[in-house]
């Protein structure tokens, strides 16, 4: 039967795993297909759950998934004036964040301006105080790029109805080949998105390439669990529970089957670290949250 | 044929394979086209999931038809042996008819007098604005043949909203519901029967209470199984023919 050579995974699985150039043969989850293949496949899952996305991540989270961000977003600590790149970013959950926190320091940052400001005349504070009204981001921004056009679609109409306008940018792109000259942002960041990446080694140089000297490259993605009982527990969970969740709330079990099988299949933190040194990076190291569900992974351009 | 877990496939990245467990469905084959195979723990909390959905959102006709199928585990075999047990629902196993814009003669239909099935149940698709071609495949049942019984109870659903000369309407549906519910024995049908009028006007609950339902139950005791008619071969016969013979009793 064709689908138990759809669902055996051969020796060259292992590095395609890896996202490495291994020949045409790639995993779509569990199942074996060519490069093109998986790149149309994925392209069509998220076509499929775009409209859902936000949901079924609550839902099958618990809601945890924005606490997984706003970690991220800690972590991250960006000052006013970043110019920050987030790829595979589609719904906007990291960008409307980094908005937000930016527009917090600054505000901070006003704030403690206008306390030294106390023996200046009220026309010194006045000029002051406007021409720094109109620039609460402090010049910060953020780009969101994806590759899937109605993932871009549902941020844009999120970014909308938010009320989200200044200092955010959306591109159409692909991780593996960004439309930016090098040299550019301050940080990159690609929150549960390097997983559904084909070629995870050209998106890591492609990172690399577009972050300035100095840039902050990070990744946050769920990762591997090492403990046996919150393993066992986890995929308990992974296998029984999420595709019949994707069915119920999205009416689309097939996606979410392979949203668990893709985590599977993604390198464990050890390997990650290893390739992402491999495109260039220093000081890589990562972060377990929640025993290893989900990792943060970060590298400097120096 | 049965789904079963293979127990050949290594799974896990950390070399945890080998063993097969309940939960890992990659060693399961799908028995026909759409088939998902599932476990007996994901069919409990579709069916949940599935009841709990299709009456917050009753617009979601998808929810309704995985219900059916995640609970039609007693009630699928007893249809199919019903209709194994008779000439012509063996002979629909065996044959595997689709009710389908694609298998129908639209045109010859219409032609056919007016009082007739295939004359009537044409006027009926017309009058409500729907089609044959909306009912979804099944996914979760794990047998091939009973695959088929569902596909054939959902597509013979629109006949019967002709044999009892309901209309597609809350009402119409719930009035329907019960007779299947009678007829068939699926908990879906029963579920949708006993939930179905929570939606419905006081006014419409006397009539459903006083007049529909009891005709829905008589006719549906009275009747022999509906899935053992091979409407097909059927177009040119009268409505109130098929009734008598079915021993559907006349609609109030």
């Amino acid at each position: 039967c064709r689908c138990r050579a759809l669902l055996s995974r051969p020796a060259g699985a292992v590095r395609a795993r890896r996202g490495l150039a291994a020949g045409p043969e790639m995993h779509f989850g569990f199942q074996t297909v060519t490069e093109e293949e998986r790149r149309e496949k994925i392209y069509q899952v998220f076509e499929n759950v775009a409209k859902k996305y936000d949901v079924m991540n609550d839902s099958m989270t618990l809601g945890i998934h924005r606490v997984w961000k706003d970690i991220l977003m800690h972590k991250m600590n960006p000052c006013p004036g970043t110019l920050l790149l987030d790829v595979a970013g589609g719904t906007g959950d990291i960008a409307f964040r980094f908005i937000n926190y930016v527009r917090s320091v600054r505000q901070r940052q006003l704030q403690r301006k206008l306390k030294h400001h106390q023996n200046l005349s009220w026309q010194e504070i006045f000029d002051s105080y406007q021409k720094d009204q109109f620039n609460s981001l402090g010049d910060s921004q953020v780009v969101v790029c994806d590759i899937n056009r109605e993932m871009l679609k549902v941020g844009k109409q999120k970014a909308q109805h938010l009320g989200y306008s200044e200092g955010l940018s959306w591109v159409l792109g692909n991780a593996e080949e960004l439309p930016f000259d090098d040299d550019k942002f301050d940080v990159y960041t690609i929150a549960f998105g390097i997983r559904n990446v084909t070629r995870i080694d050209l998106a890591l140089q492609e990172a690399y390439r577009v972050l300035k000297p100095g840039g902050r490259f990070l990744c946050l993605e769920f990762s591997h669990v090492s403990n046996p009982l919150l393993s066992r527990l986890y995929d308990l969970y992974s296998f029984q529970v999420i595709p019949v969740l994707g069915e119920v709330i999205a009416g689309d079990w097939r996606s979410y089957q392979y949203l668990v099988e893709s985590i599977r299949q993604f390198p464990p933190q050890e390997e990650l670290k290893a390739m992402i040194g491999d495109a260039g990076f220093f000081k890589v190291d990562y972060e377990n949250l929640n025993f290893g569900i989900v990792a943060i992974h970060s590298g400097f351009k120096l | 044929g049965r789904a079963r877990p293979s127990h050949s496939e290594p799974r896990g990245r950390d070399g945890r394979g080998g063993e097969e467990e309940e939960e890992e469905m990659e060693g399961w084959h799908p028995l026909y086209p759409g088939h998902i195979p599932t476990s007996p723990l994901q069919k409990a909390l579709l069916a949940a999931g599935s009841a709990v959905m299709a009456l917050y959102d009753p617009y979601r006709h998808d929810m309704v038809a995985v219900l059916g199928e995640t609970t039609g585990c007693l009630a699928l075999p007893n249809l199919r042996d019903k209709m194994k047990n008779h000439p012509e629902g063996y002979r629909i196993l065996q044959e595997r008819p689709r009710i389908r814009l694609s298998t129908l003669d639209m045109a010859r239909l219409q032609g056919l007098p007016d009082g007739s099935l295939g004359r009537e149940y044409v006027r009926f698709l017309e009058d409500n604005k729907v089609s044959p071609d909306t009912r979804m495949p099944p996914k979760f049942v794990d047998d091939e043949e009973l695959a088929y019984v569902i596909q054939r109870y959902r597509e013979v659903h629109d006949l019967m909203h002709t044999l009892l000369g309901m209309p597609t309407n809350m009402l119409g549906e719930v009035v329907v519901k019960w007779f299947e519910a009678i007829q068939t024995g699926l908990p879906m049908c029963v579920l949708g029967a006993a939930f179905g009028p929570v939606r419905l006007s006081s006014r419409k609950l006397q009539v459903l209470a006083t007049e529909l339902v009891p005709w829905a139950i008589r006719s549906g005791l009275n009747a022999s199984c509906v899935l053992n008619v091979y409407y097909e071969q059927r177009w040119e016969q009268p409505v109130e023919s098929l009734r008598e013979e079915l021993g559907i009793f006349p609609p109030p």
